[in-house]
This record gives C-alpha cells, structure tokens and sequence, in this order.
C-alpha cells in the first residue's frame, strides 16, 4: 500500500462539521394525554452522525422524556426501528446526512402494533407471531456423536434468512399487516423460511402447513416494502415466494 | 409491590443467561428476568467466533488451548478453569451445532474452523485455526439459536424486568441468597423474586468508556448490586481494548478481519507489528495489539490530520473473501465511514471491549463471599462473572465459549440446588432499597444532569485508566469519580412517569457505572505492575512475586456512612503451566 495521505473522510473531520437540524418527533405519552401530538426540535449535530444520536442529543440534553429503545448502536440488536422521514429503518443505521436534513425529519413509531409510549411500541403480537412458526431445528432418530455433516451449498440455500435480527421493519411495513394484524408478517415467514430449507431440518411440512393458512403466505400481495424496509439487506420478498412456491410443489 | 416464587431465577438472557436457562428449565421452575428483549442482548454483536479444538482443519488439541488461554491470561488465569474450558469447548460447539447454528462449512461438511489472535499450534509454534464461525456473526446466530431453543424449551421470560438489588438473608450465620428485587420497565411496578437459586448473567461494563464496542445498555448492573450487598468483585482493574474499533465511535471490527489475512498499517504504510511480535504479527494477543497501536500514535505514526488512529488494510483480500467471510464489518466500513474496504483501508484505533473481572465464581458458577467460602443459592455466568478463564487479557473466541461453558454449568448446578433446597426467608421490606432509589430519583429537586455526569465520567475513563496507566492518571480518575459520585447525589431527572422511565433507568445504571469505576481505579492504583490488559508505564514490567494474585474488592461503610472500596487478593490457582514471559 502507498503512503496513506489525508483522505476523504478525514478531510471532511477537519471542517467543522456541525449544522442545524429539525427533528420532528411524535409523541404520545397516555399518562398525560390520550393524544399524540408533533413536537419539533432543533439540535446541532454532525450529519455524518446517526438518527439515534440525534435522539440521544435531545434526551439527554433537552428533554429527558422523550423515549425510545435502543441497545447496540450499530444495527444489530434491531432494538430502535422506527418511522423516520416516512420509511421504517433502524435509528442507529441511518445517517443524517443521508435523509436530507435541509428539511425536518419526521420520526414516529413503527406502524401497525399499538404504540405504547413516544416511539416505543408493544412486540408481543410481533413476537408471538414469530414463535407460531416453530422457529427451532426440528430432527428425528438418534443425536450423532459429532456435528451433523452439511455441504457448504445446503449451508449456503438459506444464508440470507439467517441474518434476520427481529426488529420488526418489514412486518410494520406491510400492508396488509396494518389492515389486518392477523397476518403472520413477514419477518414471521423469514424465520420459517430459515428452518424450512435448512437441510438439517425434518420439520419442514408442518411449517409449511402453519404458513399455509388464511393468515399465512397467501396473503402477501408481493410489495416488496418489506425488503426496501430490511435493514438487513435480507430478499425478504424473494424468501416469502420461496415458501408459496415450496407450498405448492412439497420441495424444499 | 408483587411477589413471585421460582426455583430458579436468571438475570440476563444473552448468551450466558439463555445456555444456563435452557437447562435451568428442563430441571427447575425457572424465570429470566431481562432488561432486554433476549435477541436484543449483546452477545449477537459478537461477530469472529468460538474456540474449540474440533481439529476439523488441522491438528490441534484441548492442552494447547489451555495452554493458550493461561499464556493469553498472563497466568492470572486460574488453570483448573481454563482446563475445563477448554476441554469442554468441544462439546460446547456440538451442542451448537445440534441446536440449529447454521457454521460455515469445509469442503467435506464438517464445521470450518479459522485462525485467531493467541491461539497457537503446540505451545506458540504458530497460529492455529480454532475459532468456529458464522461468517462475522457468530454472536448473532449463538444468540438467536439460543432463544430458538428457548421457545423450543418453553423457556419463560420477564422481557424489560431490571433486576436492581440482590436479596441476602442470614440464616444460621451463613449469607444466603433468598430472591432479587426487579423494576417493571413497561409500568414502573417493583416486583420481589423470592427464588431458591439466582443466576446473575447479565453482561459486561463497558459503558464507563467513551470509545467502546459495548452497546449502550452495558452498564454493569449485576456486579453493582451484588457488589452493594458487600460481595467482593474479582480482578476489576483488567479490562481489554480491542486493538480495532471504528475510529472514534468504537464499533468492532473483529479480530477475524486479521484472521482472514487483514493487515494494521501505520501513516508510513509500514505493517509495524512485525517489530512487536515478528512470530503472530497482527495475530499476537489483544493486549500487545493494542499497546503497539498507541506507541505508533504516541510515536508520530498514526494517519490522519491527527495522528490519532492508524489502518485496518483489507485492501489486499480478494473480495469474494471479504463477502464471504466478513460481510457484516465491511458494511459497517461502508454505513459508519464510507469507506470502500475492497480499495481502501479502515482508520481504527483501540476500543474499550470487555471486563475481565467480575463476580467471583467457582468452576460450578458459585459465587463467593471471600476467597474460599459460597454464598449457597447464588451463581454467575458471562461477562459478568469471574471464574477466572480469562485473567489479565482474555483471548478472542474464549468468551462466547464461556458464555456457553459456563452458562451450562451454572444452569445446571443452580437448578440441581434449587430441587433439594427449601426457600430462604426473604428480608424484612424485601424491596425498600429498589423503592427508595426510585423514589428518591423522581422526587429529586438537585441541579445534576446524568447525561453530563456520564459524559464526564467516560471522558476521565478514557483519558486516564485506558491502554496506559501511570499512578498519577490513575489518580486522577480516582479523583474526578468521586467527585461524580458526590455530584450524583444531587442528579434529577425530568421523566416523573411511570410507564417506559428510561429517564430513570439511565440515572439508576449511571449510579452503577461510577461505583464499578471506583472499584476499577482503586484496583488498578493497587497493582504496581503490569501485566495482561493492565499497562503501567511507571512498573513495566509483570512482577509475579508481589502480584501473582487476583484483587479482591469490597464495598467498606463507615460509621459515619462513607463508602469505600477496600481490597484484598486471593491466590492464583496454577496447576500445570509454570509463569513465562509472554512473547508472540
Ligand atoms: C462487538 C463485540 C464483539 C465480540 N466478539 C466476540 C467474538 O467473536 N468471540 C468471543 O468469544 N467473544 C466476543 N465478544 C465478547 C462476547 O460477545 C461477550 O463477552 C458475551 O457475549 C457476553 O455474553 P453475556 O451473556 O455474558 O452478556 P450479554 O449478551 O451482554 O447479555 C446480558 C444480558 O443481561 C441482561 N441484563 C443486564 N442488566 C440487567 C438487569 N439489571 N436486569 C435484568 N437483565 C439485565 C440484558 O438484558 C442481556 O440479556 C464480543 C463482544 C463485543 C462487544
Ligand atoms: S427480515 Fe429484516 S426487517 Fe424483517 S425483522 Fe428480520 S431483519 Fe428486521
Ligand atoms: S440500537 Fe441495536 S439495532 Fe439499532
């Protein structure tokens, strides 16, 4: 490698980096009202800084009751998906600078599941829906002594699907599950999808048969919000038609 | 107020918590009780990998493991542990395996197996592939097989309960653990768990640092509440800067980036490992990695306009290998710096990582109340606790392999106590420290603001008890906490509410942070020596004959209700490896 010189990133670090941005935040705290209003607040921050430490700045400096989950800060708990600028992402994985931050950016709860406090929203139906899918290894006969063997390509058939980390962006991006929360959702399916074309796996049939109900696979009218949603990157409209597709021809 | 009664109750649902839950569950009635939803916990940011000799890939045994971790240690390490760990790594993977977690594979289906930082071949002779993973998410996929096999089990979960205080009861004069006192973080209620056997499994400290790998909730909140209840804390002033964090914002890049064949370079282009440790190069132990990377930057070789960070070079991979193999941390390269790792290097510098220390154990999770007696009924796994496999400096891929050792031990062994025991009477007023803490916080009038004592504390942290310490730094952090703690008094808070009060739970875990601080300090003031992760530039050098032992602190009140930490040490256990010095 060349003598490293000053590069980009780090000559954009020597100007002063901060600008004025307008968080448009809905809040919603049912101690207080049964309302939930906008409420905006101007902060200075880097925009090469995250939308979290934008929600940071404002909790920690200006108002200590605005609330939000979050855990990691780098997109791998799933912790703090929420509505920002319109779209479901994660907080800690969007940078300022990257949703136009000339103008307010709007931040509201994830859609779909009931809103408990500010940006914080009840998992239960998400987690639940997932946990109906038998998201586990299921196999017969007697455990070998070793690993079971499993090719590099059997490993790689469901590769994508494993990276899910349960943050609920795709599921509250569909609409089909706002207009009916019955519908397992997409991250449900995922998860499903995961087990089903693991080869270790013997339980393939019987998932297929959970999916295969009202409420399962059929619903999805292929939006492909989901996958826009997918903080990820995980084909998560691809992995549904995967399962249509297995339901139909009982090969996986 | 509401009361439940358990068998078993587990702190935590990481990694540890949901190993020792899997087979607390099968044997006891049995409560996790987590701040966190469990797959939000941070053992899925773990990303390079889990040790164990399955020489799927080369010849390698359990004895150069252990060996390996006590060298790694800096034979701090209590080598009856380090053996079982090591032996029982084997295992610990199949079961893995069996449960779900979907490897990387060789060619010929077995599970693949990479190279890592101080694992070696016979004794040192060269690196050795040991390290079982998923791609760069190892942690990720530990973590969510676990909770699979958690739902599987029918494992029962208290999501979003923070455990806040630790309930002993003196019966015959023997300390016994009778429950912990939990905080509803949905309705602000305090719930009172009497239990037979508790399990602390709730994680590492790092948040009293500013450049950190550790999520924002690792606050240490099960070693200050036993530690408040007059427990000792284990060997508090060892903690690892990982050598590659994300410049200024700490994000790991794993070791397994080195591992791949990744390079560190100075501002000269130089691979300046080869004059720290010319056998591992970029592989040799965390430690060294790091104290290399800081005397480049103190030496006027680090890159930038600053001089303050120097490069992760991965530009030489091929980048199917970097797809393949490391995924994830070239995509935080790109979101976090954007930066192309396939044509340009990754400025890092070293990141606040991992406690060593913590609760002290014995091999079957016991906790204990001095150097030799239990406290029955009480256990701890994980990063919280210390066994201790790791000693000075842990290895890489050794802690998700604790995690799961030992979280299976403990699981076990506080499950079998709990059948044959009776319920301990619970204290009078179990739950009034919890209830007057909180109260105090929301009733609080004072002019203090966490954030900024926070702020302050993880500024005086890095600055002064980091990479390298020097009794003056030493002191001066010891100083500046105490000076926070006394400001703590007089914090308040603006959220008065019941329902979701992260407002409150920051105060409370801020309350956490500056008093593990203060152990850390006056721990690391008391070690004239250096050795593993703690470096002190005024005693270079490891001194076995006055500091062969692990440190032993205790909180002291005094009559007149000041608090201090008062320290003791208690023996290494050496078995077969005899104290060297330490080359790589
Ligand atoms: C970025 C990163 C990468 C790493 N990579 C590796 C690697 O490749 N290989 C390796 O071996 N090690 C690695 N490590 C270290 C390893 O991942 C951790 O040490 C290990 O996962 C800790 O697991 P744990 O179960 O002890 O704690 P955690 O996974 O942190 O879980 C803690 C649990 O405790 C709960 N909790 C905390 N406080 C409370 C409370 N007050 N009340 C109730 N619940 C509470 C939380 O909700 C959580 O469920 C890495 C660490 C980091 C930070
Ligand atoms: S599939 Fe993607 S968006 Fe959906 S829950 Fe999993 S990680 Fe989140
Ligand atoms: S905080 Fe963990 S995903 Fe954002």
């Amino acid at each position: 490698m060349a003598t490293p010189v000053m590069d980009k990133a780090e000559a954009e670090a020597a100007a002063s980096p901060y600008i004025t941005v307008t968080f448009r935040i809905r809040r919603f705290n049912p101690e207080l009202s049964e309302h939930a209003v906008w409420e905006d607040f101007p902060i200075e921050i880097d925009p090469k800084e995250r939308v979290l430490d934008g929600l940071h700045k404002i909790k920690w400096d200006l108002d200590g009751t605005l609330t939000f989950r979050r855990s990691c800060a780098h997109g791998i708990c799933g912790s703090d998906a929420m509505r920002i600028n319109g779209k479901n992402r994660l907080a800690c994985k969007t940078l300022i600078k990257d949703i136009n931050p000339e103008k307010p950016i709007t931040v509201e709860a994830i859609k779909g599941l009931t809103v408990l406090k500010d940006l914080v929203v009840d998992m239960e139906p998400f987690f639940q829906a997932y946990r109906d899918v038998m998201p586990f290894l299921v196999t017969k006969g007697n455990e070998p002594t070793r690993e079971r063997l499993q090719s590099a390509e059997a490993r790689e058939r469901f590769d994508d699907t494993t990276k899910c980390i349960l943050c609920a962006a795709c599921t509250t991006s569909c609409p089909v599950f706002w207009n009916d929360g019955q519908y397992f959702g997409p991250a449900a399916i995922v998860n499903a999808h995961r087990f089903i074309f693991d080869s270790r796996d013997e339980a393939g049939e019987q998932r297929l048969e959970i999916l295969n109900d009202k409420d399962g696979v059929w619903r999805c009218r292929t939006t492909f919000n989901c996958t826009d949603a997918c903080p990820r990157g995980i084909e998560v409209t691809k992995a549904i038609q995967e399962v249509k597709r297995a339901l139909i021809t009982r090969r996986f | 107020m509401k009361i439940h009664k358990y068998d078993t109750v587990i702190v935590g649902a990481g990694g540890a918590g949901m190993r020792a839950a899997i087979e607390a569950t099968k044997r006891s009635r049995t409560a996790v009780l987590t701040k966190l939803y469990p797959t939000r916990s941070h053992t899925g940011a773990a990303q390079g990998g889990m040790a164990a000799a399955l020489a799927n890939v080369e010849e390698d045994n359990w004895e150069w493991h252990t060996f390996d971790t006590v060298k790694g240690g800096d034979y701090l390490v209590d080598q009856d542990a380090a053996e079982i760990l090591a032996k029982e790594a084997i295992d610990a993977v199949l079961d893995l395996e069996k449960m779900g977690l979907p490897f990387n594979r060789t060619p010929n289906g077995t599970i693949d197996q990479r190279r890592f930082g101080g694992h070696s071949r016979n004794h040192g002779e060269a690196p050795v592939r040991r390290s079982c993973y998923a791609a760069d998410r190892t942690g990720h996929m530990i973590l969510q097989t676990l909770y699979q096999n958690c739902v599987k089990e029918g494992v029962e979960f208290f999501n979003e309960f923070y455990v806040l205080d630790q309930l002993i009861t003196e019966v015959d004069g023997v300390k016994m653990s009778a429950g912990v006192v939990a905080y509803e973080l949905a309705t602000g209620e305090i719930h009172v768990f009497q239990a037979k056997s508790v399990i602390y499994a709730s994680g590492g400290t790092g948040k009293f640092f500013k450049v950190t790998s550790n999520a924002h909730t690792l606050t240490g909140d099960g070693q200050a509440a036993c530690y408040r209840r007059g427990l000792p804390l284990e060997d508090m002033e060892f903690f690892q800067f990982h050598p590659t964090g994300i410049w200024r914002m700490g994000i790991l890049l794993t070791e397994g980036a080195r591992g791949e064949g990744g390079i560190l370079r100075n501002k000269d282009g130089e691979r300046f490992m080869e004059k720290y440790a010319p056998v591992m190069k970029d592989l040799a132990s965390r430690d060294v990695v790091s104290r290399s990377i800081y005397t480049e930057i103190r030496e006027g070789r680090g890159c930038g306009p600053e001089g303050d960070h120097v490069y992760l070079d991965l530009t030489h991979l091929p980048p199917e290998q970097l797809d393949a193999k490391l995924p994830d941390i070239t995509e935080f390269a790109r979101t976090y710096l954007g930066i192309e790792p396939y044509t340009d290097p990754i400025p890092i510098q070293p990141t606040a990582h991992y406690a060593m220390g913590g609760i002290p154990t014995n091999v079957e999770g016991e906790v204990l109340l001095d150097n030799t007696t239990v406290v029955p009924g009480l256990y701890a796994a994980g990063e919280v606790a210390c066994v201790s496999v790791h000693g000075a400096n842990r290895l890489g891929t050794n802690s998700l392999l604790d995690i799961n050792v030992f979280g299976k031990r403990s699981g076990i062994a506080a499950a079998e106590y709990a059948v044959k025991s009776d319920y301990v009477d619970l204290p009078e007023d179990p739950a009034s420290l919890v209830v007057d803490q909180v109260e105090r916080l929301r009733n609080s009038t004072g002019s203090e603001r966490v954030a900024e004592i926070r702020r302050e504390l993880q500024e005086t942290m890095d600055a002064n008890v980091m990479v390298f310490r020097t009794e003056q730094t030493i002191k001066t952090a010891v100083e500046k906490i105490a000076e926070l703690r006394e400001r703590y008094r007089n914090v308040s808070i603006q959220d008065k509410g019941k329902r979701f009060n992260t407002d409150l739970l920051e105060a409370i875990e801020l309350g956490n942070l500056l008093d593990l601080a203060e152990v850390m300090a006056v721990s690391a003031l008391a070690r004239k020596e250096s050795r593993g992760g703690h470096y002190r530039e005024d005693y270079p050098n490891r001194d076995d004959v006055n500091f062969m032992r692990h440190t032993m602190a205790y909180r002291e009140v005094g009559d007149d209700g000041s608090e201090t930490v008062r320290l003791d040490y208690k023996p290494v256990v050496q078995t077969r490896y005899q104290p060297m010095e330490r080359k790589y």
